[in-house]
């Protein structure tokens, strides 16, 4: 069974927010950056089908070279080698397109992307690459067995949860419930040195069309401040959330 | 040249967030020029979506596509969208609406957007400001291809009563086999509750509650509203709640038109998953808490003497009201 796993290089979520070159970047300047958390919890779903069912992990960044170090972090975690292609990630079709190069090359049975990154929120990359490949897709996918070539899985629905059966070659838009919070590794010093070793290539892009460029950033308005109500006084809150609110 | 949208159903009946989809389309359509047109599926009476000025509903009916499947549905979508010359197709944020825009957006060789939150703010060249950085943010992208898609977040926008003439059409898109490689073996969802997809309200608590035997009265505040509840990402860790509640930025975002957090400090992970809701208030006894920072109505005090107090006098309210 091989496995590839979509790697974003993301703001870590404690990250104050900010922008440079007149609001047209992201300010990277003091910012920690990590796996995409999403992306991490399939990660960790690939190990457990590494130490359980011998699979082969492959995680594969879009990038520049300043996003090696989440790489190696992977690699750190237990995926066996790892990929990046050269470039900036601007546009989510264009991302799509060079991952799925990649897996038509080789014909991994299992594809793991987070069903979206913690920076853009685009939530479209997981689909795309389906769509480029045509490969059976499952997103906001919970939890996912493979025994052959048949596959079980859940998708979150709103409200509920759903069952499918699948076959391979799938591809799914992961988060939270794939594992849970406590499977997630640190990676040892052990996998820290070995990560040192593994193989990191670095591949050129393909030609994609680029369809959508962000221009521009904003922060929210500032917030005025909290109303405070005693909490003997509890009818004017009902009273301001009715009158002034206007939301019960 | 009309302007296509998908509106949502469950059983047969339109989700809130189909007529919020109408009511934003047919704004874009006046300002330049054309006309709303709908896809429903498997819904029964389609005559609601004239209040909101959709000009022309295309009414599938099908049994293969009673369970849903995001590459039959996309298929349908895509169909749909070269028999009308669409140039512009409008999406909701539900889960599923989420999980085939990708796929409608390859095959139509379209540039998306998703989580747009406002109008267009200019629609030559297309522009469209979008939450990014999980709320933290926005962001203005451009979209240049000739096909443009859009993912309109939830409640961002409204529903506005607009009415229109509309004319109904049976269509009969071709689906194959290779539109179902996803079988759908079972459903399962919790009847008798709102989910937070679909919820006005949320009430939502975190770790101050110190126990899960003590979600009693966040249930009961919940229904009392007639909202849906909630929790913090380390109550569900701890598995005081099922994940399916947990919100925030790695849990469910909420967009909701009032957030109650109780016993919640407010986190910036938490804060910005739930902050695209409108109006967010907060019960805690720290008055240091992060919350307070973010919320428009506090109360600083302790959750288990505030909680049954304020579900006692709602019950009056609602009696009233």
């Amino acid at each position: 069974m091989k496995i590839l796993v979509c790697i974003s290089h993301v703001p870590d979520t404690t990250s104050k927010i900010n922008f440079t070159n007149g609001d047209s970047q992201f300010d990277t300047n003091g910012v920690q950056f990590v796996i995409n958390p999403n992306d991490e919890y399939g990660l960790t779903r690939a190990i457990w089908f590494q130490e359980q069912q011998g699979a082969t992990i492959t995680v594969i960044n879009v990038g520049n070279a300043e996003t090696e170090p989440t790489l190696r972090k992977a690699l750190a975690i237990g995926a066996n080698d790892a990929i990046r292609v050269n470039a900036n990630p601007t546009d989510s079709f264009f991302v799509a397109k060079q991952i799925a190069e990649v897996a038509k090359n080789g014909s991994y049975d299992i594809i793991i992307a987070g069903k979206e990154s913690l920076d853009y929120n685009g939530g479209m990359v997981p689909g795309m690459i389906a769509g480029i490949l045509g490969y059976n897709f499952l997103n906001s996918c919970t939890d996912l067995l493979v025994d052959g070539s048949n596959v079980k899985a859940i998708r979150e629905i709103d409200g509920g949860r759903e069952t499918i059966s699948t076959t391979l070659p799938i591809i799914i838009g992961g988060q939270k419930g794939l594992v849970e919070e406590k499977d997630l590794r640190i990676p040892n010093m052990r996998g820290i040195m070995t990560a040192r070793t593994k193989t990191l290539t670095v591949v050129e892009p393909i030609d994609a069309s680029i369809n959508t460029k962000a221009v521009k950033f904003e922060k929210p308005a500032p917030k005025s401040a909290v109303k405070l109500v005693a909490a003997d006084n509890l009818d004017e809150l009902i009273n301001l959330l009715h009158n002034e609110a206007k939301v019960i | 040249m009309s302007i296509l949208i998908y509106a949502e159903s469950a059983e047969g009946k339109f989700r809130k967030v189909a007529f919020e989809l109408a009511s934003y389309a047919k704004k874009v359509a006046e300002s330049i020029g054309t006309t709303v047109t709908a896809i429903t599926i498997n819904t029964e009476d389609v005559s609601e979506l004239s209040k909101y000025g959709v000009d022309k509903v295309l009414k599938i009916t099908n049994e293969k596509l009673s369970s849903f499947s995001a590459k039959a549905y996309a298929d349908v979508i895509k169909q749909a969208a070269q028999k009308e010359g669409t140039k512009l197709v409008i999406l909701s944020s539900t889960t599923d609406s989420i999980y085939l825009a990708p796929l409608v957006a390859v095959s139509l060789e379209a540039g998306l957007a998703s989580n747009v939150v406002e109008l267009p703010i200019s629609t030559s060249p297309f522009q469209v400001k979008r939450n990014a950085f999980s709320n933290k943010a926005f962001n203005i992208t451009e979209i240049s291809s000739e096909v443009k898609i859009i993912g309109l977040a939830k409640n961002s926008y409204g529903i506005f009563e607009n009415i229109s003439n509309l004319s109904v059409e049976d269509f009969n898109p071709s689906i194959g086999e290779s539109d179902f490689g996803i079988k759908v073996e079972k459903v399962e969802k919790v009847s008798g509750k709102v989910s937070i997809a679909d919820a006005d309200i949320v009430v939502s608590g975190g770790r101050g509650l110190k126990g899960p035997e003590h979600w009693g009265m966040i249930e009961e505040l919940a229904q009392v509203l007639g909202a849906a509840t909630a929790c913090s990402k380390p109550v569900s860790d701890l598995d005081w709640r099922p994940h399916s509640e947990h919100v925030g930025q790695t849990g469910k975002p909420v967009a909701a038109n009032l957030y109650i957090a109780v016993g919640i400090s407010g986190a910036i992970q938490h804060i910005a998953g739930i902050n695209s809701s409108k109006v967010k208030v907060v019960i805690n006894t720290d008055p240091e808490a992060p919350f307070f920072k973010v919320a428009d109505y506090g109360v600083v005090g302790d959750a288990f003497e505030v909680v049954p107090q304020l579900i006692e006098k709602l019950k009056v309210f609602k009696a009233q009201h």
